[in-house]
């Protein structure tokens, strides 16, 4: 298990400017996290330094698994726009499987029953980058689900798509976290965040300013920071 | 002018023997070299696009200036390694094809690889954090780039093939333009003009333009139709 | 990585195989291959022997380099002297005349200069004292070294002595007689080339005959003492045969427009 993960007093600096932190988290199994907060407030970065794109300019993520091999292959994230390679829809999983070191035997049939998990087993031989954005974003979480990764990020998976795309990923990611995969998602979409969430992590100007169930976040807010987001009011930073 | 069209005209209809050994070996030098240097070319552009390291900026400035390498700089270097008298010369390999194969290669590498260093970059700032998310990184991105970007580099080793079938002064310096063995179109060019027989060498000249312009069409097409497939 | 070393191992295969063909490489001159004479002798030479002749064509200065490298198994160009000191530094050995052929002046048709004739040392002073324009090879061909021998007979210090008139193109007898043809001025040339030169404009041949136009061809197998790769035995086989009655019939069998270019004068 790679879980938790421990962030100790990171933060994230770039152009001189402060982004991120300093912030102490401790990420357990279980719950699905939302990252909430308005645009700019840091959701982006913070996952990034989770999942290790960035590195902290100062401070410690650290998993609780010494082999950052396997730190690496469990866990798999989701872009708001997906990337595909110019292959079919299934070579895009396998190529997936193929660099996790999963044998060839192997990589197409947990490729296709991914494609099948996510309903995408009937454009498994179509170029990946002539499908639809919702397709593809389908296509993003199944490549993921093929791996079988013990979290899962997703930084704002719909907010390009249009409702039913929208719910049609939604419908995957409840296919996630009743498999026992942890969610850690950023989003704006207060409904969605009800929807898929058991706890907020509320982000304003690079701090974590509130942690709660969402229920009782989105509710009862404990900051005005918080209140007016929710009411939708917060100015642009 | 219009006694060099019909000279190509003639020299093309009546099939000239000697003619088409010229042209065979005009492209299999060319070609070969195109191939070597994409081999090599490639994952070295490729792979500094995609990597960050102390001196990248001037490793990249160079390369781009190598691109204007002077062939005939070019062909007296590799002229002066592969002399019996040079370091090289146990091989044997002056004024054979292999030679002119070598020569041409050293001088469009470097037009490969700037080229695709540059267009991988570009498309680096795409892939790169899916592709490190899925733990790619390395040589390994800098492949999977080059092959998802396989079109595009197409113009970067037409740009190769069109220089090394352009040039005369390496392949005239190592390969001695030797009748029958080494004369390729280019070297019969400079070697008709010389001998002032300008209509035939003008001739060959248009013989030589409507083989590039073919190939770089035929590309061209391929390129296309790819796209539209492949998205 | 394993395709590329395969396709190398696979290109310098097949150069040792082509090593194994039997095969010399003659260093020699753009007058006598722009002539055309090595593609009629040479068939006649490969045909009797089985041995192919690949020739180097390049300026006398650079043929002689080539021999001092050990890149040609022979040598064969026009410039007694050079051959002289070639064999004096014991790069070359066997060394036999073969032919000669001529040089002519050429110039334009209106002959400004008042140079033709048939005395080469009195019209290259008329030239230079009309400051007429000349064209010169200058690449330190034979060519170019016999002009300057002519200059030096007509009593003219060329180095100290030219001007804007005397043009230097460093090039093959073929790319100086287009500039001569071009710039309309006079040219030294041997009369092979000239005969096959197809984009002469204006220009004639204006002084012909004089025995200082005499152009020896030597020839020389590069020591193998010096060079131990050199081909010898075929090496020598070419001179031979070219020294030999076949041989220098075949030189003065090979004729332009009915014209005789070279003409065999080799010694036993």
């Amino acid at each position: 298990m790679i879980l938790p993960l421990r962030m100790e007093a990171v933060s994230f600096a770039a152009g001189g400017r402060a982004i991120v932190g300093p912030l102490t988290l401790d990420i357990a199994a279980g719950p699905s996290t939302i990252i909430l907060g308005a645009n700019g407030a840091g959701k982006s970065v913070l996952m990034r330094l989770m999942h290790g794109l960035l590195d902290p300019t100062s401070g410690s993520v650290v998993w609780s698994e010494g082999d950052p091999g396997r730190v690496r292959r469990q866990q798999a994230m989701v872009f708001q726009h997906p990337i595909m390679l110019r292959r079919s829809a299934l070579a895009n999983v396998t190529y997936a499987l193929k660099v996790a070191g999963v044998p060839a035997v192997e990589r197409e049939l947990r490729a296709n029953e991914a494609l099948r998990e996510v309903g995408l087993l009937q454009v498994a031989n179509r170029p990946a980058r002539v499908l639809s954005g919702g397709e593809q974003q389908r296509l993003a979480l199944a490549r993921a689900w093929a791996l079988h990764p013990e979290v899962l990020f997703l930084d704002e998976p719909t907010a390009s798509l249009d409702p039913s795309a929208t719910r049609e990923i939604e419908t995957v990611i409840k296919a996630f976290d009743a498999a026992g995969t942890k969610i850690i998602m950023a989003t704006h979409n207060l409904g969605q965040a009800r929807r898929l969430g058991d706890e907020v992590i509320y982000l304003h100007q690079g701090r974590v300013l509130e942690r709660a169930p969402v229920d009782q976040f989105l509710s009862q807010p404990g900051s005005a920071e918080a209140a007016a987001f929710i009411k939708g009011e917060l100015p642009w930073v | 002018m219009l006694s060099a069209i019909a000279e190509g005209l003639r020299l093309v209809a009546t099939l000239d023997l000697r003619l088409w050994e010229i042209v065979g070996l005009s492209l299999a030098v060319s070609l070969s070299a195109v191939i070597f240097a994409t081999l090599l070319g490639l994952p070295l552009g490729a792979a500094i696009g995609v990597s960050r390291f102390p001196g990248r900026q001037v490793l990249i400035v160079t390369l781009n200036a190598l691109m204007g390498l002077p062939p005939v700089v070019v062909g007296l270097v590799i002229y002066l390694l592969l002399s019996r008298a040079g370091p090289l010369g146990e091989l044997g390999m002056l004024f054979t094809p292999a030679a002119m194969v070598v020569a041409q290669t050293v001088l469009i590498l470097p037009i490969i690889a700037a080229l695709c260093r540059q267009a991988v970059e570009d498309a680096w700032r795409e892939y790169e954090e899916q592709l490190r998310s899925l733990g790619v990184e390395g040589m390994r991105a800098a492949l999977t780039i080059v092959w998802d970007i396989r079109f595009s580099l197409l113009t970067a080793v037409l740009a190769g093939l069109g220089r090394a079938s352009a040039e005369v002064g390496a392949v005239m310096i190592v390969g001695g333009n030797i009748d029958g063995v080494t004369r390729v179109m280019t070297t019969t060019i400079a070697l008709e003009t010389s001998k002032g027989d300008l209509p035939l060498a003008l001739g060959l000249g248009m013989v030589l333009i409507a083989i590039v312009l073919a190939l770089n069409a035929a590309a061209y097409l391929l390129k296309e139709a790819a796209q539209r497939r492949y998205g | 990585m394993g395709l590329i070393c395969g396709f190398l191992l696979g290109l310098f295969a097949s150069t040792s195989i082509l090593a194994q063909y039997q095969f010399i490489t003659v260093a020699s001159t753009t007058s006598t291959e722009q002539s055309g004479l090595f593609r009629h002798l040479l068939p006649i030479f490969e045909k009797s022997s089985g041995i192919q002749v690949r020739v180097v064509a390049v300026g006398t200065g650079q043929a002689l380099d080539m021999g001092r490298r050990g890149d040609a198994d022979v040598v064969f160009v026009h410039d007694a002297a050079a051959e002289k000191k070639f064999m004096g530094e014991g790069h070359g050995i066997a060394h036999r005349k073969v032919m000669y052929n001529d040089f002519v002046l050429v110039g334009p048709k209106a002959d400004p200069a008042k140079a033709a004739g048939r005395d080469i040392v009195a019209a290259l002073k008329r030239i230079y004292d009309a400051r007429a324009a000349f064209v010169s090879r200058g690449d330190k061909s034979g060519t170019h070294a016999a002009e300057l021998r002519l200059w030096s007979a007509a009593g003219v210090d060329i180095v100290a002595q030219r001007g804007v008139w005397y043009r230097e193109t460093g090039s093959g007898m073929g790319p100086a007689l287009n500039t001569a043809s071009g710039m309309n001025a006079y040219a030294i040339a041997d009369r092979g080339t000239w005969l096959s030169f197809k984009n002469r404009g204006e220009l004639a041949i204006l002084v012909e005959g004089d025995s200082r136009l005499f152009n020896q061809y030597g020839i020389m197998l590069v020591n193998p003492t010096k060079h131990t790769h050199v081909k010898k035995e075929f090496g020598q086989k070419f001179i031979d045969w070219i020294v030999s009655p076949d041989g220098q019939q075949a030189i003065a069998g090979y004729t332009i427009g009915g014209e005789q270019l070279f003409f065999p004068n080799a010694t036993k």
